[in-house]
């Protein structure tokens, strides 16, 4: 038994010593990267962990934290109704628009990277800017009013579908599935950018090698050929993808108000928010943020394994 | 002479065919492409609509922005609301060009850095193998999905300590570690064949050379889209949390108050919307042009 640890130890320090002296040889590597790690630890490292401490107690931002374990967890989970709700809710927005908005972003680049060249400039300026026009979205309250006068009760009034206006922001029916159609239009960002990029790297001579091949359409064609080659951004999409689903609130609070009828519309970080901005709870709002925050590695590490299977 | 004419224009009609055949896909069926075309457009109008709404209520006059029902066009479109915006924000204590400057210096040195930094960590981290390199990416990765609201505490209490509260570099600094900017460019140089680095290492070409005359030149595409996301995300920075004193705050935040100002400003509150979202969308449209454009003469072949 002891020889057993003995030697684990010696294989664990020959390891160390093999990476000791790769480090060495890849000195300059070091020098490349060192900037970026500095300032990395210092600015999105540091603040994390000491949010993760604060989550272990209880700090109201003017008074120094006071330790109180896993008090916060405790209570967030047991006794808090409201996060439930939150918690419901954001997991029905993501499932719904993650994976939507996902599929909806690769759909469109691909798409558009078939066009002429002129044509597809002008439809990526299209495509992308809800996400660029930042709060813009504030205009659907004007589409969905409450009253006759809004454009859709109108319509549907006019088209004799009902006959009383729906309330779409202070209905709890209407409430969700409205932040998610938003969400939805909101959802070319980010990851569409970096596909119409990626897209156009693809070299041409493997889509000629396909048509010799005999690839016959064009699924075929994005199965086999395209989305292997894209794999690298599908990844970043997928990540960009899963902060933006976790991370709802402004569209919620904006549309549907703060705090909206019933909690109906409340979500993981409205709840946050509301605890540590508006009550001064930090520590409280640290643990949320630290529930939500393993919540998204799961579903990370979820979707990098199906990645992992595209193209095969 | 006019059968000249038509010969010649027949022969530039035969070319401008073959040319359109020869650029369409053998693999493609022609209903398909009517069909996906149509889609497009449809997607397209829904996309832009409620863009198009707004910049229709910054062009209307007082009483058409009132009318109801509201019209999505404007009938008699004037740009009153625009210079009304103007006025007022030369009427503040700090002078526009003062909140202009101070935004254009923070978007500018800020995705600046950020490039320059960023790059050099993806290019190592995506291209060579060291002990720590995947360890660190992991990382980086990781705290992506923290939440950037309750990190904004101990992000104050540290730049408090760094005495860089209430300056530009409260904003700047910490956008050059962006993550994001990190995973994009990462994700782009895996693409980049090791072959290309390889041969410049035979040539003689140290990591530094290599950097700057054969990777950056070769992933443009990539840092063009940083650009935008950089450029994005620092003009629309309202800087409200670090920078207090007045003639340190961004244009975003100007405009912002202006809009803030209750119903008598609804019209220059929608010229605000126009206002802001024009810088962002040009400078998108002139890389994204870049983005395109490139692609054709990178020369990269295995």
């Amino acid at each position: 038994m002891f020889s057993y640890i003995k030697k684990y130890f010696a294989m664990k320090k020959r390891d160390a010593i093999i990476a000791w002296k790769k480090a060495k040889v890849s000195k300059n590597c070091y020098i490349f990267l060192a900037p970026y790690a500095i300032l990395f630890s210092m600015f999105f490292i540091f603040p994390v962990v000491a949010s993760i401490y604060f989550s272990f107690t209880y700090y109201n931002i003017l008074e120094s934290p006071r330790w109180m374990g896993l008090g916060n967890y405790i209570s967030l989970i047991l006794e808090d109704d409201v996060f439930l709700i939150g918690i419901k809710n954001t997991l029905l927005i993501a499932v719904i628009t993650g994976p939507l908005g996902y599929i909806m972003s690769f759909l469109f680049a691909w798409l558009i990277n078939e066009l002429p060249r002129w044509v597809r400039s002008v439809a990526v300026v299209v495509f992308y800017a809800p996400s660029i026009a930042g709060n813009c979205f504030v205009i659907f309250s004007v589409f969905f009013r409450g009253d006759a006068y809004g454009y859709v009760n109108a319509a549907l009034i006019n088209l004799g579908l009902i006959d009383t206006p729906k309330f779409f922001f202070t209905d709890p029916t209407y409430m969700l599935p409205i932040c998610m159609l938003v969400i939805l239009w909101m959802s070319l960002g980010t990851g569409f950018l970096s596909f119409v990029a990626g897209l156009q790297g693809v070299d041409k001579a493997q889509f000629e090698a396909g048509y010799m091949d005999g690839i016959k359409n064009r699924w075929q064609e994005l199965w086999y050929i395209t989305l292997p080659n894209m794999k690298p951004m599908l990844m970043f999409g997928a990540v960009m993808s899963i902060t933006q689903a976790f991370g709802v609130c402004d569209v919620t609070m904006q549309l549907c108000g703060y705090p909206s009828t019933d909690y109906a519309a409340r979500t993981i970080v409205t709840h946050l928010f509301d605890y540590g901005f508006s009550r001064f709870e930090m520590g409280y709002a640290c643990a949320i943020a630290t529930i939500l925050f393993l919540m998204m590695i799961l579903c990370n590490k979820a979707i990098q394994s199906i990645l992992r299977r595209v193209g095969t | 002479m006019r059968v000249k004419i038509q010969g010649k224009a027949s022969i530039h009609k035969d070319v401008y065919r073959k040319k359109l055949i020869k650029r369409r896909k053998p693999n493609r069926s022609i209903w398909g492409d009517i069909f996906l075309y149509i889609f497009l457009v449809f997607v397209a109008v829904v996309m832009v609509f409620p863009i198009v709404y707004a910049v229709n209520s910054a062009l209307k006059p007082l009483d058409e922005l009132f009318m109801f029902p509201p019209r999505i066009f404007a009938k008699n479109p004037t740009m009153d609301n625009f210079s009304d915006l103007f006025v007022t924000m030369g009427k503040s204590w700090v002078s526009f060009s003062r909140y202009l400057f101070n935004t254009v210096f923070i978007t500018g040195v800020g995705t600046a850095g950020h490039l320059f930094i960023a790059s050099m960590a993806a290019f190592v981290l995506a291209k060579y193998d060291f002990p720590g390199g995947q360890g660190f990416f992991k990382l980086v990765t990781v705290a992506m999905m923290f939440t950037g609201y309750v990190t904004q505490i101990p992000n104050y209490l540290l730049l408090n300590k760094l005495g860089w509260i209430d300056s530009y570099w409260a904003i700047i600094i910490p956008a050059f570690a962006s993550p994001m900017g990190l995973f994009l460019m990462k994700q782009f140089m895996e693409g980049l064949p090791t072959s290309l680095i390889e041969a410049a290492k035979i040539d003689g070409a140290n990591e530094f050379k290599v950097f700057f005359s054969i990777v950056m030149p070769n992933v443009k595409p990539a840092w063009m889209t940083l650009i935008i996301f950089s450029v994005q995300g620092l003009w629309n920075n309202r800087a409200s949390t670090f920078i207090y004193s007045e003639e340190k705050k961004t244009l975003v935040y100007a405009m912002q108050q202006i809009q803030s100002g209750g119903i008598a400003r609804t019209g220059q509150g929608a010229a605000v919307l126009v206002v802001l979202m024009v810088v962002p969308i040009a400078i998108f449209i002139f890389s994204e042009s870049q983005i395109l454009e490139t692609m054709a003469s990178s020369g990269l072949k295995d």
